[in-house]
């Protein structure tokens, strides 16, 4: 294998990891331009996700299964939205945080005690475990191109509707001035529930595409909510473009780290060049400077 | 309303404090014996405890049903570690200092039981791990003693298998755990002697959930002729499978931490191939019947299965060792005083567990010989016998 062929390989496999790092980065940006909420609980969205559409994969088709997966978890986004939020808006953005890293403590608990312990996954979408698709002389195996596409699909999606439907419009007016937005009528409760429960799929679908590349466990939300948090921090909070090329950076980052260091170093190396894009630009890659932009879609 | 609830549960209160009592009290008719147990039943090493647990639970119950032991019932005091050395030292305390339990079985992982083993020395208990790295009883401690085979003759068989298959450089996989680190110290300190090149070093998380980038780094190396992954968490599976995506094809050794088929179910058709040391339990119905250990191995095989709904596992294997080692030795000692029991475990010669023939002495507290392990491989999804 050639020296061109080798920097491939670390390539396609920092964008194996990388494009699951953003798509968690998404729905974290998603919820915290509209609420200003780090969504801590976000990894449980895609570990949700994950088991659900194994579960329902019994019974039903893959498709139908993640579908539903999608569903269920978007509707449990909006009802702990409902539950824990609504009432405490006027609470500090440290509260809120905080509430988040319990819930998912307790998400995951329940997951425990509904599914259990063990290690599940989805079939691949297209091949299995053996398959692997040659790319100029590298190879990867097919479910990340899924992954890949999926990231392309939602985020395209996503601006589509933040641009140009009603209601994302809405969104986009209520985090970049809430008193103004509810001055023009725009319903600002229900949108936040509205943007919890979008994440809340997002995750979901999420954790549907990484499963048989990950393996879906009770506690796999943890380390991506960290790794997806980076990753949203790095590309710019509150934006949706620098979530998924923040992902992707950090992915390659450790692939890169890897082929120099020591494995055990790769999180120190791209932590360390996180920590180095915040002393230069503390607002993120892709982020604007403007204290009140940050929340701008 | 508030008062209504309040009320009710006050009510509640008082009849779970009127019933405590006479609970407690017929506990206490009985005696029970007390044994301990810290395994992680959850967390990553999940697929090591789970199993633990409820083989150690059919055992008792099954125990009970007969009798106990010298006319007692036998209760035991099971802790979810999740895998963290911080509980299982806390378990620990509770379990020597609270529960005042006669011996203490698990942890199921090397690192929870590196971190107790002091602390049980230190107060005298005994201590039988279910965890396999070589530094439990190497050097020896007084009240320490493991079920599992040595990491050492793992690392022997797989040498061994290296070197009919003419393979001498090969990259070295382990996870960041006790077992990992205690693993590749063994093959690191053996390889020179066997004739083995270590060409590539790597350790990964215990968390990973992806590996290209480390095989990636194997691949780009040139001359490694097979890979030695050694770690008990989910990552076995994910080494199989993201090599064959990277097209490397080439032998892949694991060490017996791989000794759940659940491991191999997980890999699909990746696991083809993988050679592993284990114990015969994951080969039971292709032992012959003239085999000491196939009566044992058959009936706990039978009643796991039949009990759970799930295939056995050696980890299991290594509960049930630990629950038969301590509960033999109370029958030889016919006491319950911890120091008699100790001396009863360490004399124990030709037991008959799920690892192998256990023949314990003052210098060997595993009592397990080489022979424990057979050379095993994946074939058709199924585990079999590895055959030249």
């Amino acid at each position: 294998m050639g020296s061109g062929d080798l920097i491939l390989q670390y390539l396609l496999s920092g964008i194996t990891k990388g494009s699951i790092y953003a798509i968690v980065a998404i729905g974290f940006n998603l919820i915290f331009s509209a609420t200003g909420v780090l969504n801590f609980a976000q990894g449980e969205f895609v570990m949700l996700g994950g088991m659900i559409a194994v579960t329902l994969s019994f019974y039903v088709p893959l498709p139908v299964a993640i579908t539903g997966a999608v569903i269920l978890v978007a509707l449990i986004g909006c009802l702990l939205e409902v539950l824990f939020f609504r009432r405490l808006r006027r609470h500090s953005i440290m509260h809120m945080v905080i509430i988040t890293i319990g819930l998912s403590i307790v998400i995951q608990e329940i997951a425990l005690h509904l599914w259990d312990e063990k290690v599940r996954s989805l079939p691949y979408f297209t091949g299995k475990e053996i398959s692997s698709v040659a790319v100029f002389g590298a190879t990867i195996s097919p479910q990340v191109l899924w992954v890949l596409g999926t990231v392309a699909v939602v985020f395209v999606l996503l601006h589509a509707f933040l641009r140009y439907s009603l209601q994302g419009r809405a969104m986009r007016a209520c985090s970049s001035n809430p008193e103004a937005a509810m001055l023009s009528g725009i319903n600002i409760a229900n949108l936040r529930t509205l943007s919890f429960g979008l994440s809340a799929g997002i995750g979901a679908l999420a954790g549907c595409v990484i499963s048989p590349i990950t393996m879906t466990q009770y506690e796999m939300g943890g380390p991506l909510a960290i790794k997806g948090f980076a990753a949203a921090i790095l590309g710019g909070l509150g934006n949706p473009m620098g979530a998924v090329a923040g992902g992707l950076l950090v992915g390659v980052l450790e692939a890169f780290s890897v082929s120099k260091l020591p494995a055990a170093y790769n999180d120190v190396t791209a932590f360390a060049v996180l920590l180095l894009v915040l002393f230069v630009r503390p607002q993120g890659l892709f982020g604007s400077p403007t204290g009140d932009g940050v929340r701008e879609f | 309303m508030k008062k209504l609830v309040l009320v009710g549960l006050g009510a509640c209160l008082v009849g779970m404090l009127l019933c405590m009592p006479t609970a407690v009290a017929a506990e206490k008719k009985g005696e029970p014996i007390k044994i301990g147990a810290i395994f992680s039943v959850t967390g990553p090493a999940s697929f090591l405890g789970a199993p633990e647990e409820k083989t150690a639970k059919m055992l008792v119950e099954k125990l009970n049903k007969e009798g106990g032991l010298l006319g007692r019932p036998v209760e035991l005091i099971i802790k979810d570690s999740a895998g963290s050395p911080e509980k299982a030292v806390s378990f620990a305390k509770q379990l020597i200092e609270e529960e005042k339990v006669l011996a203490i079985i698990g942890p199921s992982t090397s690192g929870e039981t590196m971190q107790i083993k002091n602390l049980c020395e230190e107060n005298k208990m005994i201590l039988v791990s279910c965890a396999a790295a070589e530094v439990i009883v190497n050097p020896v401690a007084k009240y320490v003693f493991k079920t599992p085979q040595k990491d050492s003759q793992a690392v022997t068989w797989i040498f061994n298998t290296m070197k009919e298959k003419g393979i001498s450089k090969v990259a070295m996989l382990s996870s960041n755990d006790g077992f990992g680190s205690a693993g590749k110290k063994q093959v690191e300190g053996m390889a020179a002697a066997a004739g083995i090149e270590i060409l590539c070093n790597e350790v990964y998380d215990k968390q990973a959930t992806d590996l290209t980038d480390i095989l990636t780094k194997v691949k780009g190396t040139a001359g490694v002729q097979a890979v030695i992954n050694w770690s008990i968490v989910p990552a076995q599976s994910i080494v199989a499978k993201n090599m064959k995506q990277l097209g490397l094809n080439i032998p892949l050794f694991q060490s017996h931490g791989f000794g759940n088929p659940k491991y191999a179910a997980a890999a699909g058709e990746a696991a083809e191939g993988t050679l592993f040391p284990a114990g015969r339990l994951l080969v039971v119905d292709e032992l012959a019947d003239s085999n000491p250990q196939k009566k044992v191995l058959a009936a706990y095989k039978k009643d796991y299965e039949a009990l759970y709904k799930e295939d056995v596992s050696t980890f299991g294997g290594h509960g049930y060792d630990a629950v038969l080692i301590v509960t033999e030795a109370i029958k030889k000692a016919n006491s319950t005083d911890r120091d008699k029991v100790r001396d009863a475990i360490e004399n124990l010669k030709g037991l008959v567990g799920t690892a192998g023939v256990f023949n314990m002495t003052p210098q060997d507290h595993t009592g397990l010989a080489l022979d424990a392990f057979e050379m095993m491989t994946v074939k058709g999804g199924k585990i079999t016998l590895y055959k030249k």
